[in-house]
């Protein structure tokens, strides 16, 4: 298991001792069971601890994770009869965003998400997850046909942001992410949007114009990373935990922002450690907002939409003294 | 001798408000003269204010405030602001540094936050205009310009007004974190209620125009204008430099840039951007209510 919270080391070493003590009580010479279960006690304790108690930037870290699963994950272990569908019918079929039809309990759905790689080849291939223009009108085009059939929209979150690089900016990145924030703004299926890792900015919110916005307890979300932001704001990015802290990117604080509408409990230490539990709770609870939305009117969908997103914010207005 | 130059002092038009601290032109020590930002071209102040705040002889664009580009584009006397009391608060509680900034600018830029919307008249026909303001924090997009385009917009479709934007920003508000970023959703979903119901929405880019502005309503135009050689474009130079680890190409990012790309209407000189947005909106009709 790989570790990327320094905090979570001396739970690993506990654990790796629990393992040999074991192999040691397997091999019948001595009784080591009192001994064992006194440190899986303690062990359930840290745990707990640990990760009950992670720092905003431990939990950028956690939501960073290699080994969280990724949306194809998400895919094949939520979903059936899955059929991915490429390109943006203009210039490339971008291995950043996956997309295509899919059934949830039988459910005829559309499916789209942003896809990093296990490794370093195939995070190449992804390119980490940051999507070109292409990318975006993949997903739009993809989107556009499931309001035509009347399918449900189910998206995942999963990007360090937007790609920056010259032929991104050439083919109008800017432009094919505020259309498909339009897009999603106006689409008559209901659209239930759930952040698995990092909520990296534009390039998040691409995809993210939902109903419903579900986070997982150690996703983040965020208009800027926080090493991005602490090099503007204090021209230091090594001031990044800092920044973590300031931008209130976690999923409690979205929660108590009214940004996002529900936060799905991880197993304890995060997701990769035990995903089965995730993906029966998250099946479940897009179910549930799938059926519910269903239920409502188109006009009244879109209505409650509009104002879903109409009353993010929070600033001071004068009210003029009556009479 | 002296007498001349006091006379000339006495006629410095007063239609400005108290001596702005440019983010632009540098000011002449006797602030008669003002020194072009690019070529460093010493302007009478007076010809420069005509001159729009453009240098004749290399033609930079200097930035404008948002009440000197409302003076330049809505027939005179013709603007009555909109929903002026919205402050922006510190939702996140980024601290005092922050909301010191923000009255700094308040101070300094004599608006409350980085757009203006009103009703105006432009050669005679009535609009729905905002206009950003890059002097306060960098235009940057929070709850309180998010909420003013967006209140532009609903105002423009309610009563049926063309709705013409100004933009210039360099992203999100940082320190409103992810409202800031919503505030891209809210602005689209205005706009296209917009376009729904037949009310042409018009956009002029001027520089900068960037990242989170950019990739929300001022992409969304019926029609996009952008001043010369604007910045404009999703993500920073210096980020994409830094992951590419290349050179960018000249031009890279500007109007002209976009134009050639494929994203931008017209790249219009500011001394022809009234009768352009005019003649655009004498094409687009509001389509009739009944209709």
């Amino acid at each position: 298991m790989k570790s990327v919270l320094e905090v979570e080391a001396p739970l690993l070493e506990l654990e790796k001792k629990i393992e040999e003590l074991k192999k040691v009580n397997q091999s019948g010479k001595v009784d080591l069971s009192r001994e064992i279960e006194a440190l899986e006690h303690k062990a359930a304790q840290l745990k707990r601890s640990i990760y009950e108690n992670l720092t905003p930037w431990e939990k950028v870290l956690l939501a960073r994770h290699p080994e969280r699963p990724s949306t194809l994950d998400y895919i094949q272990a939520m979903f059936t009869d899955f059929m991915e569908l490429h390109g943006d019918r203009a210039y490339a079929d971008d291995a950043a965003i996956v997309g295509g039809f899919a059934r949830l309990e039988g459910r005829p759905i559309l499916v789209v998400g942003h896809q990093k790689g296990k490794d370093t080849r195939e995070n190449l291939a992804r390119n980490f997850g940051m999507a070109n223009p292409e990318g975006f009108r993949k997903a739009g085009r993809l989107m556009k046909l499931a309001a035509r059939y009347g399918l449900p929209i189910v998206t995942f979150i999963d990007t360090p942001g937007a790609y920056p690089g010259i032929e991104a900016e050439e083919r109008g990145q800017y432009e094919a992410i505020a259309t498909n924030i339009a897009l999603m703004t106006s689409l008559p299926v209901p659209i239930v949007v759930t952040v698995i890792g990092e909520g990296g900015s534009g390039g998040a919110l691409a995809i993210g114009v939902g109903d419903r916005v579900l986070m997982l307890e150690h996703s983040i979300y965020s208009v800027i990373s926080p090493e991005g932001c602490a090099s503007i704001l204090w021209r230091d990015a090594s001031k990044a935990q800092e920044a973590a802290r300031a931008l209130k990117l976690t999923a409690q604080d979205l929660l108590r922002m009214r940004v996002v509408d529900a936060v799905i409990g991880e197993p304890l230490g995060g997701v990769h450690r035990a995903p089965e539990q995730i993906y029966r709770k998250l099946s479940a609870a897009l179910q549930d907002h799938i059926e519910s939305l269903s239920e409502l009117p188109k006009a009244e969908l879109l209505e409650r939409r509009y104002q879903k997103y109409r009353a993010m914010g929070e600033f001071i207005e004068a009210v003029p003294a009556s009479r | 001798m002296s007498g001349f130059f006091d006379r000339l002092r006495a006629q410095r038009p007063k239609t400005l408000a108290a001596p702005v601290k440019r983010a632009d032109a540098a000011e002449l020590p006797d602030n008669l003269w003002v020194k072009c930002n690019q070529c460093g071209t010493a302007v009478f102040r007076k010809v420069f204010e005509e001159q729009l705040r453009v240098c004749d002889r290399c033609d930079h664009h200097h930035k404008l405030t948002a009440r000197e580009r409302i003076e330049q584009l809505a027939d005179a006397g013709s603007f009555l602001e909109w929903h002026a009391s919205l402050m922006s608060g510190d939702p996140l509680h980024f601290g005092t540094e922050y909301v010191k900034k923000l009255e700094a600018d308040q101070k300094r830029t004599g608006i409350s936050d980085a757009c203006i919307i009103g009703q105006a008249a432009m050669g005679g026909v009535p609009v729905a205009l905002g206009v950003m303001d890059f002097h306060f924090r960098g235009g940057s997009m929070g709850s309180v310009v998010g909420d003013k385009v967006t209140r532009l917009m609903e105002e423009g479709l309610q009563r049926r007004l063309p709705v013409v934007m100004v933009t210039s920003s360099g992203g999100a508000r940082m320190q409103e974190g992810i409202y800031s970023l919503m505030q891209m959703a809210k602005t689209s979903a205005a706009r296209v209620r917009l376009e729904e119901a037949g009310v042409p929405y018009v956009v002029v880019l001027t520089d900068p125009t960037t990242a989170g502005v950019a990739a929300s309503f001022a992409a969304l135009g019926d029609v996009i204008v952008a001043e010369p050689k604007a910045i404009i474009g999703f993500s920073g130079a210096r980020v994409i430099e830094s992951t590419i680890r290349q050179k960018l190409p000249e031009g890279f990012q500007t109007s002209e840039f976009y134009l050639e790309h494929g994203f931008i209407d017209r790249v219009v000189h500011r001394r022809d951007l009234k009768t352009t947005l005019s003649r655009l909106l004498g094409f687009m009709s509001v389509t009739p209510a009944s209709a």
